[in-house]
């Protein structure tokens, strides 16, 4: 079933961006990451130009968020008091990044730049990610006890908070650091950013597992809604029936991936998550070092 | 003074061999609905002449539409320390977002330069005629040309024209499911060795109707409301799943 899209300006198949739609809830819900990382170039492949595909990305990910967000809720796995501080770095990191884009916009190549941004970041997360989970489970499969939390320099600095759900005493320093570097990278790179937010709790903050989902996920909602709103009122690029679609088959896809997520064992999350995210890398390198076939592109302007 | 006695000649002769072409559309409007998937618009038409066919050279048609016009820029990526980027770009200030020439037989046959260049007819000519900094970068115009033939919004339909007894014509154009709302430039040329002989220009209106509509204006007109529609639609679905969910499993 063809359906025309008002913004965006093309007709596409409705199945396939439900389809599109599910696929990307599934890892929402799985994972606690938004999937702008991979909705953002899926878009661009059934032909969304790109200022209407990341635009309404954003808009995609407040819902599946929302929806995999209240199925933690339940669960109690949201640290809202460490949310809340990572937020309010995220929206300073996000204006930060908004004018650094278009800064890097007016001397050219900001597409250069996403895409070496993606592999850098996609690079490191996901094979520091694959490392970890690797040796996790080996571990375990050798009967060792997990090794204890390790105070490092996170913990000598000042403004000491209590994250109760997170079990933490730490400062809010890095959180709040945190939120700043990831705020701007998703305002560069058209992402909700939680792909760099999970690995940062896990490694940097100490937080446990399961407790860093939900608390990415309360975090990704909040910056891509503003992100939406942003791209709404300045570009009017969103997209509401693109995003209708997506939102449709990404509800679903995010209870299923929800569920799934708490019958599967942390590590093998960990590890499905880091070879996921190296798949994209891979992607994207490999369109960096190959000829393409057609040396010239048009791009429309405005 | 001789220019004028020239003129006043043509002027005479003119109605001896005067040909004129009565034109017309299956559709002067398209409706871009939530499932249009692309229209075919039926051009048509006559050749009107007071008195007899000179029996010359044949006549031939050519059909123009052109979509409405807008900037963009050309670029061509290079292999830089490995990896490739782009290194060079043209910006063209307005080209066709569409453009289709259809014609009786192969264009460079029934057309002069001359008169291409006068006219503005073929799709190159049509981009270079708009004052354009592409107009002297070949090989960035050739690959606009390419890439917007490939994604089949510009076509070259050489003889797809039905031109018969000299008199009646017409040829269909498929406009495709990626329209750009606008005013559809369409022409009619009747050219005869080359040279042409009479033309006839009219207008097709895409417009965006019903949904469509409401939401195309809502977002350019009330880009804050249409924000706040586009999150309380995200919320309220990420809410009824999940109560959808919850319900299911009891």
């Amino acid at each position: 079933m063809q359906l025309y899209l008002p913004i965006a300006e093309v007709s596409v198949n409705a199945f396939l961006l439900l389809g599109l739609g599910g696929l990307v809830g599934l890892l929402s819900g799985l994972f606690g990451v938004g999937g702008g990382f991979l909705i953002t170039p899926l878009l661009f492949l059934v032909g969304i130009p790109p200022a209407v595909a990341v635009a309404t990305s954003a808009n995609q990910i407040v819902a599946s968020s929302f929806s995999a967000l209240l199925a933690h809720l339940r669960r109690r796995t949201v640290d809202m008091w460490m949310g809340t501080v990572l937020l309010m770095g995220g929206l300073l990191g996000s204006a930060l990044g908004v004018m650094v884009f278009n800064l890097l916009k007016a001397m050219g190549q900001v597409d250069l730049l996403v895409r070496l941004c993606y592999v850098a970041f996609l690079g490191t997360v996901g094979g520091l990610m694959l490392w970890e989970s690797l040796r996790a489970s080996l571990r375990q499969r050798q009967g060792a006890a997990p090794q204890r939390r390790r105070h490092n320099w996170v913990h000598a600095l000042p403004f000491k908070s209590r994250f109760r759900v997170s079990g933490l005493y730490i400062s809010v320093i890095p959180p709040l650091g945190v939120g700043v570097f990831v705020g701007l990278l998703s305002a560069i790179m058209g992402v909700g950013g939680g792909f760099i937010l999970v690995p940062a709790m896990i490694y940097l903050l100490g937080m446990p597992t399961k407790v860093v989902v939900g608390t990415s996920t309360f975090q990704v909602i909040f910056l891509t809604a503003f992100t939406t709103m942003l791209h709404a009122v300045t570009n009017q690029t969103v997209d509401v029936v693109l995003a209708l679609l997506l939102i449709l088959g990404g509800v679903i896809g995010a209870q299923v991936g929800a569920q799934l997520g708490t019958r599967l064992k942390p590590e093998h999350l960990r590890l499905l998550l880091a070879l996921l995210v190296l798949t994209v890398c891979g992607q994207i390198a490999i369109s960096l070092l190959l000829r393409p076939t057609e040396l010239f592109s048009v791009e429309p302007v405005g | 003074m001789r220019a004028l006695l020239l003129a006043l000649l043509l002027l005479l002769a003119a109605p001896l061999g005067a040909e004129e072409i009565v034109g017309g559309l299956s559709d002067e409007e398209v409706a871009i609905t939530t499932d249009f998937d692309g229209s075919d618009i039926l051009i048509f038409g006559a050749v009107k002449r007071t008195g007899a066919a000179p029996a010359a050279a044949p006549l031939e048609v050519i059909v123009t539409v052109s979509g409405p016009l807008r900037p963009l820029t050309v670029r061509e990526a290079g292999r830089r320390m490995g990896i490739w980027v782009n290194t060079a770009g043209v910006k063209v200030n307005s080209a066709p977002t569409f453009y289709a020439v259809a014609t009786t037989s192969r264009l460079d046959e029934i057309l002069l330069d001359t008169e291409d260049l006068r006219h503005s007819i073929s799709i190159s000519r049509a981009i270079r005629a708009i004052g354009n900094e592409v107009g002297n970068r070949d090989d960035f115009l050739d690959a606009l040309i390419r890439i917007r033939a490939r994604e089949g919004v510009y076509q070259r339909l050489d003889g797809a024209v039905d031109f018969a007894q000299q008199t009646l014509f017409r040829t269909e154009i498929a406009l495709p499911a990626n329209l750009t709302e606008g005013d559809y430039a369409t022409r009619i040329f009747l050219t005869r060795e080359g040279q042409v002989v009479d033309s006839y220009e009219t207008m097709i209106e895409v417009r965006k109707v019903g949904l469509e509509r409401w939401l195309y204006a809502l977002a350019q007109e009330q880009p804050f409301l249409y924000g706040l529609l586009a999150l309380a639609i995200a919320i309220a679905a990420g809410w009824g799943a999940s109560a959808g969910f919850r319900a299911l499993r009891g």
